[in-house]
């Protein structure tokens, strides 16, 4: 016999680890939930993190309103098959309130609308920690960001100011009005997720799986055609049979060109590709050198 | 074989650390274009050409100033294994920060400079790495190019090294000729060095043997979470959920649970796949037992003929990590040791070790940021721990500032206090 685990079950062990010490150190945790495959991996190890009993805390949306039909399905079937409250924080009703202002123009995205949805959220009902599904290999800024990852009164992150993470011991100390976003697939990779989905079976939205679609190219990206993105100069659309890497609005997400419409198939693609996920198909991700760090200041995921 | 190794790196900017990385991220295809493309764009907008740090260095701070702040992850796999860097900042002034890095990590990377030999920097790496007790230390002799990839110079500087390393505590070392810069034994074996029959870097960390690095003798199971679904399938259901931290658990077996004492057997272990024959760490499970006893988060399942220390006075290794404030005896710090959480004081500064000549200052009155020392500690409730060098999980602690909730220390258990 050997005492040796499989790269996924260490992997998945040490996310338990994690969930079960925000269970029990924190009053009121919630999982942000977004609908791609990070996230339902993370939901998919809450569920086993707490088997037989349910996942303690509810799930929570930053619903943009420009999403993928597919993944608004996919996210109220889970909720109802776990037996878990949804929370949904809507974009649409932070910009009526005046919280959040809409961007216009033919790039308009609702990207950055939801760092004040977000932060409403946490206000109004009082999260002290917020399960998020980044991971260290997505990007610079998230290579450097701990696990328990302190927030401070306006949700900012800090990133010069840490506290140090050692073995596994978290510090989840916070004052009133802080929180913690914690961060359980911090040492998976891109790879690691899919070698999961395949292993354990995970359900995932179509989108994710080779189709057709009518979609318009735009800085070397393809955008799918959706009500909330007007065509620029010298744009057109055109089907083309593609499949999501990563899931995020319909507005800044691109579709990458594929074949893949197994499991199997997308890690074959994904073990060859020679681009990160978010450099091929996040706009959100392309404005600067520092974008995802000056948006975590500011409160993001 | 375990599939996953974490390894710790450490230095600056010269030593060749980054370009290191960078050739096993790239020759093993770790890095991707469109990451290569920024930095080259980055390394051009600051006027030069490829600089390989920029990849690691991920935030604008690190970026504007040239030089690593803080850990950075990173990730990458061949075939035969995932592997986890914690890439650190090598200067004195961020000891904390290869403290961290050097926690999780089963191998030590030390870069040392052929042209150089044994620095200052490379004795502080290796202490550190020997005081955190990563198992495997791996010395890359790095610069050979230009030494005209000397056997000569590689053996001096592997017995200065040898003989520095007789003083700490290392249980496995070795030594690789380099040159990251001309690739040579990083991925592929050098055609310039024949006098060198070893493994290439990459060859020797996919078969490093680290299973024998775990503890598997002493059962510590430390309480996490209580799991009772009180509803109509699981009406009774009382698991107790937690990461095995030592040994290995199986349904039947005889356990003690601290503090209460009270002892039971294991009626199965459970997972949401079903119930397994064994759990070993580290496996996250939960146990359930076939007497009804009152465990809550924070007590210790392990086998009634091996038990860890329990006691309230504790001498330990620390390190400092806060900038506003040092230790010093009477102050009071919370603690957060396995899944207990309790209250400390400072007893005692037994001596403040100086990091490079490991001369021990034993007038020491205070231990400052980046300081290591020996302290002892009374705890107000009993802690149940075992030496650090025999078990990571249960050997180590944090010290967290009341005031300010920041993680103060880093602490490596060294054993009951005497008297």
């Amino acid at each position: 016999m050997s005492y040796e685990l499989s790269h996924l079950r260490e992997l998945e062990a040490e996310s338990i680890h994690i969930m079960r010490e925000v269970a029990a150190e924190f009053e009121n945790p919630a999982l942000m939930f977004s609908g791609g495959k990070d996230s339902i991996v993370m939901l998919r190890l809450a569920e086993k993190a707490f088997h037989p009993a349910k996942i303690p805390f509810p799930m929570l949306h930053i619903d943009t309103g420009h999403n993928f039909p597919e993944v608004i399905n996919f996210r109220d079937r889970r909720s109802e098959e776990l037996g878990i409250k949804l929370i949904v924080a809507s974009v649409q009703d932070a910009v009526d309130s005046g919280i959040a202002t809409d961007e216009t123009g033919p790039r308009a995205s609702r990207n950055r609308q939801q760092i004040p949805t977000l932060l409403d959220a946490i206000e109004t009902h009082k999260f002290d920690a917020l399960f998020g599904g980044a991971r260290r290999d997505e990007e610079k800024a998230r290579a450097k960001e701990r696990v328990y990852s302190f927030r401070d009164d306006f949700g900012q992150w800090d990133p010069k100011a840490q506290r140090p993470e050692l073995w596994s011991l978290y510090n989840g100390r916070i004052k009133m009005g802080e929180h913690i976003r914690v961060f359980p697939i911090s040492n998976w990779t891109e790879l690691d997720i899919w070698q999961y989905i395949a292993h354990d079976d995970v359900a995932i939205p179509e989108i994710y799986f080779s189709h057709q679609r009518t979609v318009f190219e735009r800085d070397g990206m393809l955008l799918a055609k959706s009500e909330w993105v007007d065509l620029m100069d010298g744009e057109e659309y055109f089907e083309e049979t593609v499949r999501y890497r990563t899931v995020g609005d319909m507005t800044i997400t691109g579709a990458v060109e594929s074949d893949a419409d197994t499991v199997e198939k997308i890690i074959a693609e994904v073990a060859a590709t020679r681009k990160t996920e978010r450099g091929a198909t996040r706009a959100d991700d392309r404005s600067s050198e520092a974008a995802m760090e000056d948006r975590k200041k500011e409160g993001y995921f | 074989m375990s599939e996953i190794l974490r390894f710790a790196t450490a230095g600056s900017v010269d030593d060749g650390k980054s370009t290191l990385i960078g050739r096993l991220l790239y020759d093993s295809k770790a890095i991707f274009e469109d990451q290569l493309e920024s930095t080259a764009k980055a390394s051009e907008k600051r006027g030069m050409e490829m600089d390989l740090s920029l990849l690691t260095d991920g935030l604008r701070a690190e970026r504007e100033q040239g030089i690593t702040i803080d850990v950075a992850y990173r990730y990458f796999a061949t075939p035969k294994r995932k592997f986890i860097i914690a890439d650190t900042p090598g200067h004195i002034q961020y000891t904390r920060n290869m403290v961290t890095g050097a926690s999780t990590a089963d191998v030590a990377l030390i870069l040392i400079d052929a042209r150089n030999g044994v620095i200052e920097q490379s004795r502080r790496h290796s202490f550190i790495a020997s005081l955190l007790r990563i198992p495997h230390i791996v010395v890359c002799v790095n610069k050979m190019d230009l030494v005209d990839y000397s056997e000569e110079t590689f053996d001096e500087v592997r017995e200065e090294f040898r003989e520095f390393a007789m003083r700490l505590d290392v249980p496995d070392l070795s030594f690789i000729p380099v040159s990251a810069l001309a690739g040579d034994n990083v991925v592929d074996k050098s055609t310039n060095m024949d006098w060198y029959d070893g493994p290439t870097l990459l060859s020797h960390l996919e078969t490093l043997h680290t299973a024998s690095d775990r503890n598997m003798v002493d059962v510590r199971f430390p309480v996490q979470y209580v799991i009772r679904p009180m509803n109509d399938e699981y009406h009774d259901y009382r698991g107790y959920a937690g990461t095995v931290a030592g040994g290995v658990l199986k349904p039947g077996d005889d356990v003690v649970v601290l503090p209460s004492g009270f002892e039971s057997t294991i009626k199965s272990i459970d997972t949401l796949e079903g119930p397994v024959d064994e759990a070993f760490a580290p496996m996250a499970v939960t146990v359930r037992l076939n007497d009804e006893i009152d465990i809550s988060r924070g007590d210790m399942i392990c086998r009634p003929n091996n038990q860890p220390i329990v006691s309230q006075d504790i001498d330990a290794m620390v390190c400092w990590m806060d900038e506003t404030q040092s230790l010093s005896p009477r102050k009071k710090y919370s603690i957060k040791h396995t899944t207990r959480a309790g209250r400390v004081m400072i007893k005692d500064i037994n001596y403040r070790l100086d990091i490079n000549t490991l001369h021990r200052d034993e007038e020491a009155t205070e231990i400052s940021l980046n300081e290591i020392g020996r302290i002892s500690f009374r705890s107000t409730l009993p802690l149940f721990v075992d030496e650090y060098r025999r078990n990571r999980e249960t050997g180590s602690f944090v010290l967290i500032d009341e005031a300010t909730n920041s993680t103060v220390a880093a602490g490596m258990i060294l054993g009951e206090s005497a008297g």
